[in-house]
């Protein structure tokens, strides 16, 4: 009971002072929305492709909403040492770091759901299979989270989280497939796009709202939780191996 | 309550522990002295889990904390070095948030917060966001935090550092009143004064080892059977030392920081008056003559060859004050 008295008053104060303060919800909401409308513009099509477009938005909505702060406020809790004030908690780390990540994942689900709303507006979405897009949507959310916190966990200074979560978010637009087909890039890209945990979970959002996925749904999740569980891991080590030297 | 044995750290190349031993009593206030760079805080990290050691065993409380660090963090308060709280949260929800880490439930925490508030004078400051606060005030609420949960257990490290003389006092207050309560406190410091005042028993910290570890009565046996006279003169000290040593052959005369105070030591009584009489046949005034009481400052500078000055100088240098 008192480590969940914990671990939810951690989430509690995460979401209070960071995710659901105007600049993030603003910047969650308003760079999906001009991704997509950069993409409805290029693309030259009518409404009818806003069904199309939904999973490439979602991705960047869930990529940014859960990294964008997750990285910098453990980075910057790390080194103004309030982080220490966690680690000093008698909660085992796992616990921790869940209950740590546990708000970005909230946000990025959160923000997924946003384009969805627009988008019963602009497009029938009757076909959509809401019941593969909720796992997949979730599983993009907590392997975007624990990408952000392996990135945090890895560096020492604010910017240099800022500067290596843009390294990978950017390259990950174009080369996951997330609004336009893997098979379109060049032979040489594609290994690089199947070693990024977003082709899965497009590849899922696109078999779940368009029907037009690669892969079967089931390796598509199975791989996004391989992810998750590695970079979850990988973040654990690095914290027991660089903040408690 | 707190048993460390061969602790040693090293970071690189540098020697941070070179194998202590320590033993703290329930209900005990001990002192951990020395100067910058000398291993307490490495030794509080290591002792609260915040660090693991190259080697060494510690035990808080009966628990290996070296095997179950989260079993004993849960007997464990700690109030670092420097004020660590969010700057986004006021110092009630900072007082709260910290009530919850340990899982206190929601009421018992905000009871305990206003509590805390109240005893360190921050009531009125309460609502106010932490980033706001004064140095002082950031500190003692930092000590707040430390204590929230009733720790039985306190490890402070440097609490009174770079703070204003009223709040250090409010805190050493407190620090008396939990040693009273019985909680075991393990405080780090560079005061020596604060560690004479405070502690039951003290240990010298130097280059990561413990050169000396006692009770204040028995660190100063030693020297209390001397007798220690201290002059002001006027003129220059060190030339009246020097007419006074041939007369006064049983007495050790020092002009102290070379201006014009001579120490004067002995094993036997000290008689203030031929001093005085030979320094004004000699053309030198005595304006005052005080015999002095052995310090633990004292006893810190012989053993271990660091002036009190320097340390306090090495603090302000690094952003110290009080």
């Amino acid at each position: 009971m008192k480590t969940w008295i914990a671990c939810w008053n951690i989430l509690r104060k995460d979401m209070r002072s960071y995710y659901l303060k105007p600049p993030n919800i603003s910047w969650g909401l308003i760079f999906p929305l001009a991704w997509a409308g950069m993409f409805f513009i290029r693309s030259g099509a009518g409404l009818e492709s806003a069904r199309g477009l939904l999973p490439g938005v979602m991705c960047v909505s869930i990529l940014f909403g859960t990294t964008s702060m997750l990285a910098v406020t453990v980075t910057f809790e790390k080194k103004s040492r309030s982080f220490e004030r966690l680690l000093l908690a008698p909660i085992p780390l796992e616990l921790l770091m869940l209950a740590k990540t546990a708000g970005a994942v909230l946000f990025g689900v959160l923000n997924a759901f946003v384009p969805v709303l627009m988008a019963l507006f602009l497009a029938d979405l009757s076909g959509v299979a809401w019941a593969a897009l909720l796992p997949a949507v979730v599983l993009i959310a907590v392997s975007s989270t624990f990408l952000g916190l392996f990135i945090a966990v890895s560096v020492s200074e604010v910017f240099e989280a800022q500067t290596f979560s843009n390294f990978f978010r950017f390259p990950m637009i174009f080369l996951c497939g997330l609004f336009f087909p893997i098979a379109r890039l060049p032979v040489w890209l594609r290994p690089l796009s199947y070693a990024l945990p977003l082709t899965y979970g497009a590849d899922a959002l696109h078999a779940a709202a368009a029907h037009a996925g690669r892969l079967p749904l089931s390796v598509d999740l199975a791989v996004l939780a391989g992810f998750c569980l590695v970079l979850f891991l990988g973040s654990l080590r690095n914290v027991r191996r660089k903040w408690i030297v | 309550m707190i048993e460390v044995r061969g602790l040693r750290k090293r970071f690189g190349d540098v020697t941070a522990l070179a194998g202590v031993d320590l033993d703290v009593a329930q209900g005990e206030l001990f002192g951990l002295l020395g100067p910058n760079g000398a291993g307490k805080t490495t030794t509080i990290q290591l002792l609260t889990g915040l660090a693991r050691p190259d080697a060494g065993t510690i035990r808080i409380a009966g628990i290996d904390s070296t095997r179950r660090p989260r079993a004993a963090q849960h007997l464990i308060g700690v109030v670092p070095d420097e004020s660590n709280l969010y700057p986004e949260l006021t110092g009630f929800d900072n007082l709260c948030f910290c009530g919850a880490l340990y899982g206190m439930p929601a009421r018992e925490r905000k009871e305990r917060a206003a509590e805390l508030l109240k005893t360190f004078g921050l009531s009125e400051a309460a609502g106010r966001l932490f980033a706001g606060y004064s140095k002082g005030m950031k500190r003692k609420l930092t000590v707040a935090a430390g204590i929230i949960q009733r720790p039985r257990i306190l490890f402070l490290d440097e609490p009174t550092t770079g703070i204003d003389v009223a709040s250090a006092r409010a805190i050493r207050q407190l620090i008396a009143e939990l040693r009273r309560t019985g909680t075991t406190i393990l405080l780090t410091t560079h005061y020596i004064e604060e560690a004479e005042r405070l502690c039951d028993r003290i240990a010298f910290l130097v280059a990561g080892r413990i050169v000396r570890c006692d009770t204040l009565a028995n660190l100063i046996q030693p020297v209390q059977g001397n007798r220690v006279l201290q002059l002001t003169v006027t003129g220059d000290a060190a030339a009246a030392c020097a007419r006074l040593a041939p007369a006064f052959p049983q007495i050790r005369f020092q002009a102290l920081d070379g201006g014009d105070r001579i120490r004067a030591e002995s094993r036997d009584e000290i008689r203030i008056g031929p001093l005085v009489r030979l320094l004004e046949q000699e053309g030198v005034g005595v304006l005052e003559a005080r015999l002095m009481r052995p310090t633990l400052e004292e006893i810190f500078v012989r053993e271990t060859g660091i002036e009190a000055a320097v340390m306090s100088r090495e603090k302000e240098k690094a952003g110290g004050g009080a």
